[in-house]
């Protein structure tokens, strides 16, 4: 009988930690697939951040390095500049990224450094218990916005890749949602992109992943789905905001 | 090979290069800032990689990462830069890589100034960062001690797979001295980095850096073993110099460009009848306590002499274990002594001159 569906190459066979409904799972899978589609398992060296998914350096088939939180980037430019002819990439959380380490991710995108980086935007820090996170969303309660974010004391949630989208040297940058198959699939096709335009040696890409976080959201998983689409996706917009010119 | 005149911050960016270190990242402090500029300059004349970092927090992380391909990683800093650091080389010790430090050193706290100072004893062998971890410290005295004390500091790092820091103060980085670059001696077998993450290629299970261990008996294990090392450290890594020891009625206690300033004002005792000893710790961390038993019957007390308000002479305390009488003579934010200064300091311990 035809093998139909099996376990991507790009992943162990540790069994994932994440909380039902978490959609780290798909995302995970999804880099995995890639990783092996584009036969680069052997030469990926991921690096892992500080966040709910501070074990991806278990469930990734690949060379992995933890990082402090926040400086995956950092600890990503040390290894690809030392070792340009393998694939780099971190995965990284919106509190990690979007908080803690802005100055990491926005410098290493200013370089133009070689490497490509998952962004998994669930709008909460999850791992330390639903605390709001620079993403979080205007009225979103978290454990330290009770009441619902509000914009006049914590500011509005902060928009990553538009603002990667004015640094030159971020020459992929597309944000992608994980919500249903189709957006899963073209969250697969933007992940391949991003590492893609890595093996050109074209510069810094990175994949926003709108996520869910159904444990701290206190939504059940299904419903965390609709929430994501109805609630995340009108704030940030899914799509393209960089694409390297073909040829170029 | 012949002398070359060479500033201090250059000639520990050569020392790096010589060791065989190709990759730098750092990020501009003054007084250290000739060795980034220098390596910015010369890395890629050997296929090496100089990286200005956006901060100190970015550069030790890049080490952080580039020490984990099994490569030789070196950065540089100065004294507040170094604080921003501490975090990178808690992890660095923790997932156990090799990696080496500069902290060419300035006043403080704060901003402080920009002069020479060694008023981070405390941060450097105690360390800012958290938990139960220890690096080898190195103080060189001349530039020729900083260049051979950099090179061997690579083997040490890669022999303990641990961060090793090499602090000068800063007339260390900014004074000029000859020195010539010996192939250094080799010591220790070093040991094959089968650990770094180079890419599997298939052949092996992916190898992981990391310094997490949730569960608590496994992190205590690993401390454990960790501590072994630091206990092999502290048997095997001291460095120091015993300096006219025989007769001393007081010994001083003295690191880096201090102890040169130490010597001078040792001549003028001399002159005038007044026997004094010198012990100079090489390696801060660890500490000669060894040293200590050197000290002849005839001293009646230990002066520590540092360019802080006193940091070294707990040390001092601790290796004296009680014995003599512990002085301290110090001047501090950039304010450096005079021989003359520590000449009337030891009268002073001695009953007001004799």
């Amino acid at each position: 009988m035809a093998v139909v569906f099996k376990k991507t190459e790009g992943l162990t066979d540790k069994q994932f930690h994440y909380c039902p409904g978490c959609t780290h799972g798909i995302i995970h899978r999804l880099v995995g697939e890639v990783l092996e589609e584009l036969e680069v398992v052997g030469k990926a060296i991921g690096v892992a951040p500080v966040g709910c998914s501070v074990l991806a350096y278990d469930y990734f088939n690949c060379d992995m390095h933890e990082a402090a939180h926040g400086r995956a980037p950092a600890v990503a430019t040390g290894i690809k500049r030392i070792l340009p002819d393998n694939v780099v990439f971190t995965y990284q959380g919106d509190g990690d990224l979007a908080s803690i380490g802005t100055a990491e991710i926005i410098h290493a995108a200013h370089r133009a450094e070689k490497f490509t980086t998952i962004f998994v935007n669930n709008a909460i820090y999850g791992m330390t218990g639903g605390q709001m996170a620079p993403t979080t969303l205007i009225g979103q309660k978290s454990t330290t916005s009770q009441a619902g974010r509000d914009a006049a004391t914590t500011g509005m949630p902060l928009r990553m890749s538009e603002m990667f989208a004015t640094i030159d040297g971020a020459v992929f940058v597309e944000r992608v949602s994980v919500h249903d198959v189709a957006h899963i699939r073209k969250a697969k096709k933007a992940i391949k992109k991003a590492f893609e335009v890595q093996l050109e040696g074209k510069g810094f890409g990175i994949v926003e992943v709108l996520s869910t976080c159904p444990t701290n959201w206190g939504i059940a998983p299904v419903e965390s789905l609709t929430w994501l689409k109805e609630n995340m996706i009108p704030y940030y917009p899914l799509g393209n905001f960089r694409t390297p010119e073909e040829g170029k | 090979m012949a002398k070359v005149l060479m500033k201090g911050n250059e000639a520990i960016g050569a020392a790096g290069i010589k060791a065989g270190c190709k990759y730098f990242f750092g990020y501009p402090i003054t007084p250290q800032n000739e060795l980034p500029e220098f390596m910015s300059k010369e890395l890629p004349k050997v296929d090496g990689v100089f990286v200005q970092a956006e901060s100190e927090v970015a550069a030790i992380n890049m080490i952080y990462g580039g020490a984990g391909t099994g490569e030789r990683v070196m950065t540089s800093s100065s004294s507040p830069g170094i604080a921003l650091k501490q975090e990178g080389i808690s992890y660095i010790a923790g997932a156990e890589l090799p990696c080496v430090i500069v902290n060419i050193s300035r006043g403080g706290p704060g901003l402080g100034g920009i002069q020479p100072s060694q008023a981070d004893y405390f941060q450097s062998t105690r360390g800012g960062g958290n938990g139960d971890y220890r690096l080898p410290v190195y103080a060189p005295a001349s530039i020729q001690e900083a260049v051979d004390l950099v090179i061997e500091a690579f083997d040490v790092a890669d022999y303990y797979r641990n961060p090793v820091m090499v602090i000068g103060d800063g007339m260390i980085g900014q004074m000029m001295e000859p020195v010539e670059f010996n192939e250094p001696e080799k010591k220790r077998e070093l040991p094959v980095k089968d650990w770094a993450t180079t890419g599997t290629e298939g052949k092996r299970k992916p190898n992981i850096i990391n310094s997490l261990a949730l569960d608590p008996a496994e992190l205590e294990k690993h401390n454990i073993k960790l501590q072994a090392k630091y206990d092999e450290m502290e048997e095997k890594e001291v460095r120091y110099e015993a300096y006219k020891l025989e007769e001393a009625e007081v010994v001083l206690v003295a690191y880096g460009m201090t102890s040169r300033i130490v010597k001078n004002a040792m001549d003028i005792l001399e002159k005038e009848g007044i026997k004094t000893g010198l012990i100079r710790p090489i390696t801060l961390w660890p500490f000669p306590n060894k040293a200590f038993n050197e000290i002849p019957d005839t001293a009646k007390a230990l002066l520590s002499v540092e360019m802080s308000m006193g940091q070294m002479i707990d040390d001092v305390k601790i290796a004296n274990n009680g014995k003599l009488p512990v002085e301290f003579y110090g001047r501090a934010g950039g304010m450096i002594p005079t021989p003359e200064e520590i000449v009337n300091k030891v009268k002073e311990i001695l009953g007001g001159g004799k």
